[in-house]
């Protein structure tokens, strides 16, 4: 299995060969195979890809939070060097929120109805900087504040259903970061927000980063975003890392043609096709994860597939200095 | 808020007006002589319609409708036909017995309910949870009157532990007097209600059990528990404080209507265990076709429950900010 050229000793993650299996009435499959990640102090890496790739379970299972029916079925997660599946639950509460935090994808859901917004960010704030009640509170506003929530004092005393989309995605970004964590896991933080705000937001963000050190790792679906915060990208498909790369190279090189899927650009010109015709989407559907083809789970979408590809699974491979991917008739750079 | 509660409280008139004339009919269509019934087997024709007469029971159904509701009016229930008191006055010394009983019967109910419910639930395929549930559909299942007997003989009669019948000093004196030093008297009542309010609960307390743990099983899946997780807390803090508090929302009106199953259900309970409460004052005054007394407990039956349901909803939307009363 490939493995990054990066050492991975004391990085804030560090993921290797990482499996999530699900268990339920379709029986037991792998959502997430082969994954590995590092992510040094300060850096930023995104993860890319399309709806259902695997995406969220692997943003939970970096707080060992995956739902029941999934679980890390191989591989492992060390956390600032400590192996995170193997440790004790407390020791997994006492980090959770301060050493790494998440913003969760759907902040409707993902916020407590009956417990208002300066409340819930408080509670997080006594539980680890032991604070008064008071002092938590003023601590939750001061937050909010931070992530531009318009009239603060008076947002916190309102519950969830009371604000705006946006709004809500606020309230879970100042949730996440009122306890200033070393490592922040962000899903998919800023869709419901117009540009402006989040432009803000990304900003705060890698404010934080740069005052702590934080490492983050952020899940998007926006390549402009990418382009603006990333150090390094993995571009996942079907529960697979296909292409992995720094921002520049990524850009400037695309090697797969699923990323190059994703940038809205076509392989370089395939017999017949003009270079300069534009995709505004990819043609077809992701395949279910219990149902993935034998070959490379991109074939039946690829433009370049070969009859190799619908019989062998490529292997994540460097194929320039620092630069991985998983394809056997991809692009030259 | 205040509008809200005004309005429930009118509503209340239709509703009491409706409840008077159902019983009335009812009375009308079940057969029995309340002056037959008052003199006794040996009373002569004539003797038995002089008394129809001065109780006015010879009247056309409407004017003795319309005379009880002009009473009414006047903030006046009547006067047992058997007792010879106004039933206002014997109601009233017997609804604070039955109020008792069914309100430590519902903490109860609910204490147990609540906590076998979360416990299955967090446990969810556990021994725990197979014997909650066990328990609980026996619970559903076993008849009041069965349950108040087998209680009675195995803790009173067998084990000799708890009192096999009656009452303690009223709760709220024996509070008083245990405050005042005399904690024994507030034991006694204690005691004394354990049996009578442990077998009126069992059924509440199995259906309380099943919801909680249903809407537990429900709560504890939704996103914002792995917030919670997410924020560091520990598992006892979020099972209490995020999830419970969501899932006791819909158990929360349910708990309301099993007020009035209790109420009900006193009836039973307070027969067997001698309980000097509004349940035996009705069984004697439906046997003996007491029509005042019946419509005066018929009415303060609901007016309880009407009211007990009023409670549940305002509590209701004190603890749901989502709830608009209106
Ligand atoms: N609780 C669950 N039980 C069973 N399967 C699940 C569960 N949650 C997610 N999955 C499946 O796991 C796979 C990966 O889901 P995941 O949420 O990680 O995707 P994603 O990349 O985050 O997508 P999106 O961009 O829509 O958020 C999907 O096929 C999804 O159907
Ligand atoms: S391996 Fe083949 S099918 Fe898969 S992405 Fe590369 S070219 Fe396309
Ligand atoms: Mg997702």
């Amino acid at each position: 299995m490939a493995q990054l050229a990066t050492s991975t000793v004391g990085a804030a993650i560090a993921v290797k060969d990482l499996e999530i299996r699900i268990r339920g009435d379709r029986g037991s499959y792998p959502v997430v195979a082969d994954m590995a990640l590092t992510v040094e102090r300060g850096e930023t890496l995104c993860i890319v890809g399309e709806s259902g790739c695997g995406k969220s379970m692997t943003a939970l299972s970096l707080l060992r939070l995956l739902p029941d029916a999934a679980s890390a079925s191989k591989g492992s997660i060390e956390i600032n060097g400590e192996d995170f599946l193997a440790m004790p639950e407390r020791r997994v509460e006492d980090l959770r929120g301060v050493e790494i935090a998440m913003i969760f994808q759907e902040p409707l859901t993902a916020l407590n109805p009956v417990l208002t917004i300066g409340e819930q960010i408080a509670e997080s704030v006594r539980r680890h900087k032991k604070l008064a009640h008071k002092a938590a509170m003023a601590r939750a506003i001061e937050t909010l504040q931070l992530v531009q929530m318009p009239d603060p004092a008076r947002r916190a005393k309102q519950f969830p259903h009371e604000l705006s989309g946006g709004q809500r995605q606020r309230a879970m970004i100042a949730l996440a970061l009122a306890c200033d964590p070393k490592i922040l896991v962000a899903d998919e933080p800023t869709t419901a927000l117009d540009v402006t705000v989040q432009a803000q937001i990304l900003g705060l963000i890698s404010d934080l980063q740069k005052r702590l050190g934080t490492a983050l790792v952020l899940i998007t679906h926006d390549l402009g975003v990418v382009a603006e915060v990333a150090d390094r990208v993995v571009v996942m498909y079907a529960g697979r890392r296909v292409e992995e790369a720094s921002v520049y190279d990524l850009f400037e090189h695309p090697i797969h043609p699923y990323t190059l899927g994703l940038m809205g650009a076509i392989p370089r010109p395939v017999a017949g096709r003009p270079a300069t015709e534009r995709l505004v989407d990819i043609a077809g559907t992701v395949p279910p994860p219990w149902d993935l083809p034998k070959g490379c789970a991109f074939a039946p979408r690829c433009p370049r597939a070969s009859a190799r590809c619908h019989e062998e699974r490529p292997p994540l491979e460097e194929k320039r200095p620092g630069h991985f991917a998983a394809c056997w008739e991809h692009v030259d750079a | 808020m205040l509008a809200y509660v005004i309005r429930r409280l009118l509503l209340l008139i239709p509703m009491a007006v409706g409840m008077i004339v159902v019983t009335f009919g009812l009375l009308l269509l079940v057969p029995g002589d309340p002056a037959a019934v008052l003199l006794g087997p040996e009373a002569s024709p004539e003797m038995i319609a002089n008394l129809r007469r001065t109780l006015g029971l010879d009247d056309p159904w409407y004017v003795r409708l319309g005379a009880y509701f002009w009473q009414l009016l006047h903030g006046d229930l009547g006067r047992s036909i058997f007792q010879s008191a106004p039933v206002s006055e014997i109601i009233g010394g017997r609804i604070g017995a039955t109020i008792e009983l069914a309100v430590v019967a519902l903490l109860l109910a609910t204490l147990i309910g609540v906590t076998l419910g979360v416990l299955a639930a967090v446990r969810q395929g556990s021994l725990i949870d197979t014997v909650t549930m066990l328990l609980a559909q026996l619970g559903v299942s076993m008849p009041v009157y069965w349950l108040g007997l087998l209680l009675m003989l195995g803790f009173a009669v067998q084990l000799n532990w708890l009192p096999a019948i009656g009452r303690g000093a009223p709760m709220l004196d024996a509070i008083v007097a245990a405050l005042s030093g005399r904690p024994q008297v507030l034991w006694d009542s204690i005691l004394h209600i354990l049996l009578p309010a442990l077998a009126l609960a069992a059924n509440s307390a199995a259906i309380i059990s099943r919801l909680v743990r249903t809407s537990m099983l429900e709560v504890l899946r939704e996103d914002f528990v792995r917030t919670a997780y997410a924020k560091g807390l520990r598992r006892p803090r979020v099972v209490v404080r995020h999830a419970l508090r969501n899932a006791l929302l819909p158990v929360l009106s349910v708990i309301g209507l099993r007020f009035g199953a209790l109420l009900g259900g006193a009836v039973l309970v307070e027969m067997i265990f001698a309980w000097p409460g509004l349940g035996q004052l009705t069984f004697s005054a439906v046997s003996q076709r007491d029509l005042p007394l019946i419509q005066g407990i018929v009415l303060t039956f609901a007016l309880i429950f009407a009211l007990v349901n009023l409670v549940v909803d305002l509590l209701y939307a004190l603890v749901d900010p989502r709830v608009r009363l209106g």
